[in-house]
């Protein structure tokens, strides 16, 4: 998400823990060199984390023995991996093509509202952040969103008030 | 005989398949025929007589695409078997049907695809968001390995296949197939120049062949089947069936198997149920947003590749993205141009600047603000961003709903200009 880059080199690797370095050697069976398994890395510290911050990335790049700018290009690169924190609910909100023709500007108007915040912004509890995101694949039922790992479709205002209502009590 | 290969098993109301079911339902029969002495050699001279065309966007002639991949002794040992399940197009919602739908008949079709080019390792390379995919899929693999259909020594033909599941982290652009494998060996994900191709020189220099979800789920039909069985699925002139989708105000939404060469009325009116009530059809992009639009004059033309290629325009996904009367073109074809702004990769110029520049423009006409001279900036763009002017096809796809639309909806650009605001808006 964030365009920033480390901006102090005397930040710090983080140790990485015990489970996070055996997911990691766990993917570098799968790929012929470690540069490879940089962004499963990433991804694999981040559901760990909650997000990379820079001593993640830093302890990663050392770990795997790669260039940290390399780690950060690809960091940096990809929409998913989340380089500011993040609340405890990601919603990555479809607004492609297909939803923005089903309405779905007026939902994400009410999950604004619902919420108070917009996109890029965590709410003030830290319960939920809200992200843009392209097609997310289910166009016939669109207006659709994903709150972390589940979909959610055909929304209404209705379906969102008891879907952010589900998540806040998990 | 069946009618439906791709989704004879799906039924999205309970779980998939698991391996004895589909087994059931002739699956894996494909593997025990490469058993009995079907060569590589073989499956690949069945696969181009079938007619297959690649069902990534490109349609680009399946069995011809694995024939470039260099053969024997002097060849590279090790080569690579690449599935593109990046799906990110907008508008597309086909091949999370296919991975979640029926899991195993991807395996049986990625087992054939890496027997044909001898690759002994194959990645699924899967948009990350796809969490039900992915569940699934690595279920389905895991049964694959304890019947002995991947891992060593397959059906004891002597040939090896390990199957690796790659998420990835939402960016459009890994699926063009050279960023893809960027992307795989740990890169960012621009793409690469072209030649070296990726089947002589992809993954890791290796020879490599990517191929999409659909194209792959295609093969065990062929194999099981038959090709003159294929060949007397099309009601045109491409072979097989597609995956068909609709979405935007029409009454039943969804995606369909149907043979190919069907009358794209058939599929607006029979399937999704025709417009919404009280709405009428106004143009509808064929295959996704990279597209050009088409018109209601065009419902009688067949889905087909090479009928809708006449008419200027691509099957592409063939999942139709439906305008009515009542939505704006403008905004419309705005919302797209924000998405490959967002998406572009920033390695070239024009892209990386030209679309952020028209996506502003279509902001201004959202707002009133759009002028004649915005107008001309838009029609240069088509010039600008189209093909052989940047690296890769993203900003060519990008002109095809953008010069489609300024020529079709001329009208309405005009009227956001004269009328200081979007019309379509209360
Ligand atoms: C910007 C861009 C995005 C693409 N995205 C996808 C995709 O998500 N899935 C896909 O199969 N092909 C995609 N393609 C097409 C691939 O580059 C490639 O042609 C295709 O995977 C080949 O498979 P096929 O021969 O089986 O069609 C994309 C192409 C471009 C230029
Ligand atoms: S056309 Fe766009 S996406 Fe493709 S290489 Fe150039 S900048 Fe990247
Ligand atoms: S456009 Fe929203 S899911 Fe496809």
């Amino acid at each position: 998400m964030s365009q920033q880059v480390i901006a102090s080199t005397a930040k710090k690797a983080r140790k990485l823990s015990a489970p996070e370095i055996a997911e990691i050697e766990h993917e570098m069976t799968l790929y012929p060199d470690k540069k490879a398994v940089g962004l499963e890395a990433l991804k694999i510290v981040q559901k760990h984390q909650g997000w990379v911050s820079d001593e993640s990335l830093l302890g990663i790049a050392k770990y795997l023995d790669i260039p940290v700018a390399d780690l950060e290009g690809v960091a940096t690169f990809f929409n998913l991996v989340y380089r500011q924190q993040v609340g405890k609910n990601v919603i990555l909100f479809c607004d492609s093509v297909s939803c923005w023709i089903m309405g779905c500007e007026g939902i994400k108007g009410h999950i604004k509202e619902q919420l108070a915040i917009d996109y890029g912004e965590t709410t003030e509890d830290g319960d939920f952040t809200l992200i843009p995101v392209p097609c997310l694949g289910d166009c016939d039922r669109a207006p659709v969103m994903m709150v972390g790992p589940d979909l959610h479709r055909n929304l209404t205002p209705e379906k969102i008030d008891s879907i952010i209502a589900d998540y806040k009590n998990k | 005989m069946v009618a439906n290969p791709l989704t004879k098993n799906i039924d999205m109301s309970r779980p998939p398949l698991d391996i004895a079911a589909y087994e059931a339902n002739d699956g894996y029969q494909s593997l025990h025929a490469i058993a009995k002495g079907l060569s590589p050699d073989d499956v690949l001279e069945l696969v181009k007589g079938s007619g297959l065309k690649g069902r990534g966007g490109a349609g680009f002639p399946t069995g011809l695409k694995w024939s470039f991949v260099p053969k024997g002794e002097n060849s590279p040992a090790q080569k690579y078997l690449v599935v593109n399940a990046d799906e990110m197009e907008p508008g597309t919602f086909k091949d999370r049907l296919l991975m979640e739908g029926d899991p195993h008949l991807l395996l049986e079709g990625m087992i054939i695809a890496a027997y044909t080019i001898q690759a002994s390792k194959s990645y699924i390379f899967l948009r990350g968001e796809y969490t039900v995919s992915e569940k699934v899929l690595r279920n389905a693999i895991k049964e694959a390995y304890e019947k002995g259909y991947l891992g060593k020594n397959i059906l004891g033909t002597g040939f090896d296949l390990d199957i690796i599941m790659h998420t990835s982290a939402g960016r459009y652009i890994c699926g063009e197939e050279t960023a893809l494998l960027n992307a795989l060996e740990g890169k960012r994900a621009n793409p690469r120049a072209k030649p070296p191709f990726p089947q002589v020189s992809g993954l890791w220099g290796k020879p490599t062949i990517v191929n999409n979800v659909e194209t792959i789920c295609n093969l065990p039909g062929i194999l099981t089947y038959g090709v003159d069985w294929y060949h007397g699925l099309t009601k045109g002139n491409d072979h097989g069936t597609k995956l068909f989708g609709v979405s935007g105000k029409v009454k039943t939404p969804g995606c369909w198997e149907l043979p190919l060469g069907l009358p794209i009325r058939e599929l607006l009116e029979n399937y999704a149920g025709g417009m919404q009530d009280g709405l009428e059809l106004k143009g509808f992009l064929p295959g996704g947003g990279s597209t050009d639009f088409m018109l209601p004059e065009h419902l009688d033309i067949a889905l087909d590749y090479d009928e809708i290629a006449k008419v200027g325009s691509r099957l592409a996904t063939g999942t139709m993205i439906v305008l009515d009367d009542r939505t704006c073109p403008v905004g419309m074809v705005g919302n797209l141009m924000k998405f490959f702004a967002h998406e572009s990769c920033g390695f070239c110029t024009p892209c990386r600047d030209g679309l952020p520049w028209v996506d502003q423009i279509f902001r201004d006409f959202e707002n009133g603000q759009g002028s004649e001279k915005d107008l001309q900036i838009l029609h240069d763009h088509v010039t600008y961003l189209g093909p052989g002017r940047t690296f890769c096809a993203l900003a060519p796809g990008a002109t095809a709903p953008l010069g489609s639309g300024l020529k079709y909806f001329k009208e309405d650009f005009e009227k956001h200009i004269t009328e200081k605001r979007c019309s379509y808006k209360h």
